[in-house]
């Protein structure tokens, strides 16, 4: 930030950036709205730039906004987009198709679905390079390698080979930054590029990303909404909200000495504060010895697994994606009978199969899942959707349906006016919110919540965990909480069970299982949580005392 | 390795089988269900009940219908589709000539269609949403909706009555010079593709405009190819599976599906065939015919089943 600095032009330069939509709500004329309100930024040769903000922050859309695109019918209606000294959104679309895959490449954030599932990853790693002749196909093939080397992916001889399917997650996203790097960008844009992945998973990906970000001179406009991740790899951040600019500074200033109090809010945003409570005298459910497979008998996803749940207490099962967490609430709900084991509820033993279950035993388990949007009929009205379970297990009819839907909607701190309204008018924490209420709606003993917060904006997850925790104050509801976000554990659970490969690694009261020593998987696991403080990544890579499964 | 792709192959084979033998039950019960049998057609309104009962016995139509089920799936299984009942002559010799006719016009009314649906499928969807889609959707739908007759009807008054250019009337025979057997066809064959030609543009629009939502296709156009080289080597690859689906069931329907055309026509193929037979009550052309329309079209089916599972490359490149 020198003066002599600020004089060389920049390798982009955003001002006044207006993008626009048109939405076509249902039963009105179309309307036209603004996504990103005059919004400007520059970013130097070699610099990485974090934009941060909650979802409808217009983040992606600045970022794809350096490659003149718009989603679905996004349109960038007003200011200039200044790259390598020239205004690219005067150069239309051949302008536009020059630039993209040469001056600026994209990463996306699932690259499991960015990969073109019928092509070899080589052929899609080098295609820009090609397309704008910027080397030969031996040339460029040599350079992908050279790149899945420094990305350590394993064999990168023969990586290249592979089908998109073929290949992990996590190795999906750094091959992904190679054919970014392939063509030899000035600058890239990647969007949330390690979200979709696990905790253990993200710190490789991501301490490979700064690797490369560095040892090629690249410029990069890094989005994410997590503000731990950004302040891993960025040099300046640049908080939105609502398609406006809320603060822009270097990374210590916003992560230490944030000025506006948005910005304050991002940081300070996981602190929950729940006092753990003594398991009682005895469980009312007790998973025993449960052993459960897929593929009749095929492919064991949970080995040998017993927990215990009191009541009015919060069990939370944490590890990462395949570990079995799910295939658990499965199992308890009857979904997928265990093979061996049983489930106790009260004193006696549930059947196995749900379908054996009598509606008694329905009514108090209940289950929330992470995608409120499709666990909820797209045209039936939120009153609708909480009465269903009243007329079903209670057989509540008309006015005294009407009234206690009204008391739920209450409970979930959300207004009667939302009664006659549809899912798709509603935002993603308040679907989430309908969801609760409908699981409520049953007077359950338990509540198995499965990753309930992880769609959600950071804000919005706390607020659904506050309300979660004052219901189970208020009703007594036990709550199994799956979830791969350690954060979420320490605000909300009671006991924690560590799973790892289908085995319940550590288990015990929050307070034995967060304080050492720990086994290794539970420590890699603890280590891998990005804190908001600089230089945290090369320390938590440092002090790892085992590999990640994800890899 | 190739293992799971070569069971699933397996697989459909043996399903396919399965379903022709289910299929030659069904055709044998339901000619014996059609009220009237051959010898009250041979003999027609002068019949006495004794030259109907010496008929039958002389034609085998006593036996219990299991027994002369098995009889005849034991001579289709040797190449022996019995004779023909009105004429005497042997169902086999006479269908061979007739199959390769209705192949003949097939071939050529599917090399002109399939490519042409698929490229004007892929110029839809590059011009989606504007008037050369608009335009290609609205003539692709307008031809299906025309009833085949009427095409063919159509087709007839302009190129052979008004400018005279093509036969009204599709003569083929052995030894036909090339030339003048596609003259012969042109109108037929054009008939046929008009029919077919929607259904499978549309399919293919719909199919690759479902891929077009994929994230990798962004990813494409992030890389900065062109509308067209999006379309062609990224949308296209992912949707070969039902476009596949949907020109195989074309296929099928050129072969077994031209009654109407070549009657117009006057085409000596496998449909005229069948009906000159139907209204003569001939028991066994109708079955043979019946059993051969089911073959080719449980045949393409399976092709494009299998065609299917070998362009997913989860199939083909397991883990």
């Amino acid at each position: 930030m020198a003066d002599g600095k600020a004089k060389s032009t920049p390798l982009l330069d955003i001002r006044n950036l207006r993008i626009e939509a048109t939405v076509y709500p249902p039963g009105e004329a179309p309307k036209t709205i603004t996504l990103v309100h005059d919004v400007s930024l520059t970013l130097e040769k070699g610099k990485v730039l974090g934009l941060i903000g909650e979802s409808g922050a217009g983040k992606s859309t600045i970022g794809l906004s350096s490659m003149g695109y718009g989603r679905g019918g996004v349109r960038i209606t007003g200011g200039e987009v200044i790259l390598n000294g020239r205004d690219i959104l005067k150069g239309g679309k051949e302008g536009f198709r020059k630039l993209r895959g040469r001056e600026v490449c994209y990463v996306a954030q699932s690259a499991a679905a960015a990969f073109n599932p019928a092509h070899r990853l080589m052929d899609q790693v080098v295609e820009a390079t090609l397309l704008h002749g910027t080397a030969t196909r031996a040339e460029a093939e040599k350079r992908a390698v050279a790149l899945f080397r420094k990305l350590s992916l394993p064999n990168p001889e023969t990586i290249g080979e592979r089908f998109p399917h073929q290949v992990s997650g996590g190795q999906l996203q750094r091959v992904m930054t190679a054919m970014a790097l392939c063509s030899e960008p000035d600058l890239i844009v990647f969007d949330e590029p390690t979200t979709a992945l696990d905790v253990t998973t993200q710190i490789d990906v991501l301490s490979a990303i700064k690797d490369a970000i560095r040892d090629t001179h690249v410029a990069a406009l890094y989005i994410t909404h997590d503000l731990a991740v950004v302040a891993q790899v960025s040099d300046e951040i640049m908080v939105l909200r609502h398609g406006r600019l809320v603060e822009w500074g270097g990374t210590r200033q916003i992560i230490k000495e944030p000025r506006q109090e948005y910005t304050n809010a991002l940081v300070s945003v996981h602190e929950i504060e729940h006092s753990e409570q003594k398991p009682g005298a005895t469980p009312f459910l007790s998973v025993k010895n449960v052993t459960a497979a897929y593929g009749g008998g095929q492919v064991k996803v949970l080995k040998n697994v017993s927990v215990d749940i009191y009541p009015g207490q919060t069990l939370a099962v944490v590890g990462e994606s395949g570990s079995g967490k799910s295939t658990l609430a499965r199992a308890i709900t009857g979904l997928l009978p265990p093979e061996q084991g049983s489930v106790t509820f009260d004193g006696r033993p549930l059947a196995n199969r749900l379908a054996d279950r009598p509606k008694e035993d329905l009514r108090q388990l209940q289950m929330i899942y992470q995608m409120a949007d499709v666990a909820m009929n797209p045209r039936q009205t939120v009153g609708t959707i909480i009465g269903r379970p009243l007329e079903f297990y209670f057989g509540m009819r008309g006015r005294e349906r009407d009234k206690r839907v009204a008391e739920l909607l209450d409970e979930i701190e959300m207004g009667k006016g939302f009664i006659d309204r549809y899912p798709a008018e509603l935002s993603g924490g308040q679907k989430q919110r309908v969801c609760i209420a409908r699981s409520l709606a049953a007077k359950p003993k338990l509540i198995i919540c499965d990753e309930v917060t992880s769609a959600l904006d950071p804000l919005v997850a706390n607020g659904i965990l506050k309300l979660l925790l004052n219901l189970q104050e208020h009703e007594k509801v036990a709550y199994l909480f799956i979830t791969h976000d350690l954060a979420t554990v320490k605000s909300i659970a009671d006991s924690i069970a560590v799973m790892y490969r289908g085995e319940v690694v550590r288990y015990g009261s929050k307070s034995k299982v967060l304080t050492p020593p720990f086994d290794a998987y539970t420590d890699l696991l603890l280590s891998s949580v990005p804190e908001m403080e600089i230089g945290w990544l090369e320390k938590a890579i440092k002090g790892r005392r085992m590999a990640s499964a994800g890899n | 390795m190739s293992s799971p792709i070569l069971r699933l192959i397996a697989q459909r084979i043996a399903l396919g089988i399965l379903l022709l033998l289910a299929i030659s039950v069904l055709i044998f019960a339901g000619t014996q269900i059609l009220p009237g049998d051959v010898a009250q057609a041979i003999l027609g309104q002068s019949a006495t009940p004794e030259s109907l009962a010496n008929l039958r016995e002389q034609l085998g139509l006593n036996e219990p219908a299991y027994l002369r089920y098995f009889h005849w799936l034991g001579g289709v299984l040797t190449g022996d589709l019995g004779t023909a009942m009105s004429s005497g002559q042997d169902i086999a010799t006479s269908i061979k000539g007739r199959l390769w006719n209705t192949l003949f016009l097939a071939f050529w009314a599917a090399i002109v269609a399939v490519p042409l649906a698929i490229i004007l499928g892929l110029i839809a969807v590059r011009y989606r949403n504007g008037w050369v889609d608009k335009l290609i959707s609205g003539l692709a739908l307008a031809s299906t909706s025309f009833p085949e007759f009427f095409i063919g009807y159509l087709l007839v008054y302009f190129f052979a009555v008004k400018w005279q250019i093509f036969p009204a009337i599709s003569t083929v025979y052995d030894g036909m010079p090339f030339g003048e057997r596609m003259q012969a066809i042109a109108l037929p064959a054009t008939a046929l593709t008009l029919v077919v030609l929607a259904h499978m543009m549309r399919m293919t629009r719909a199919a690759i405009l479902n891929v077009m939502q994929s994230a990798y296709v962004e990813t494409a156009e992030l890389k900065g190819l062109s509308a067209f080289a999006v379309i062609r080597k990224h949308a296209f690859p992912n949707a070969i599976a039902p476009i596949i689906n949907v020109v195989m069931l074309n296929l099928a329907y050129l072969i077994v599906g031209v009654v109407v055309v070549e009657v117009i026509f006057v085409y000596p193929g496998m449909g005229q065939y069948l009906v000159d037979h139907v209204t003569k009550r001939d028991v066994p052309v109708v079955q043979a015919v019946g059993l051969i329309f089911a073959a080719v079209y449980i045949s393409l089916n399976i092709i494009a089943d299998i065609a299917a599972i070998v362009a997913n490359p989860r199939l083909r490149h397991p883990k």
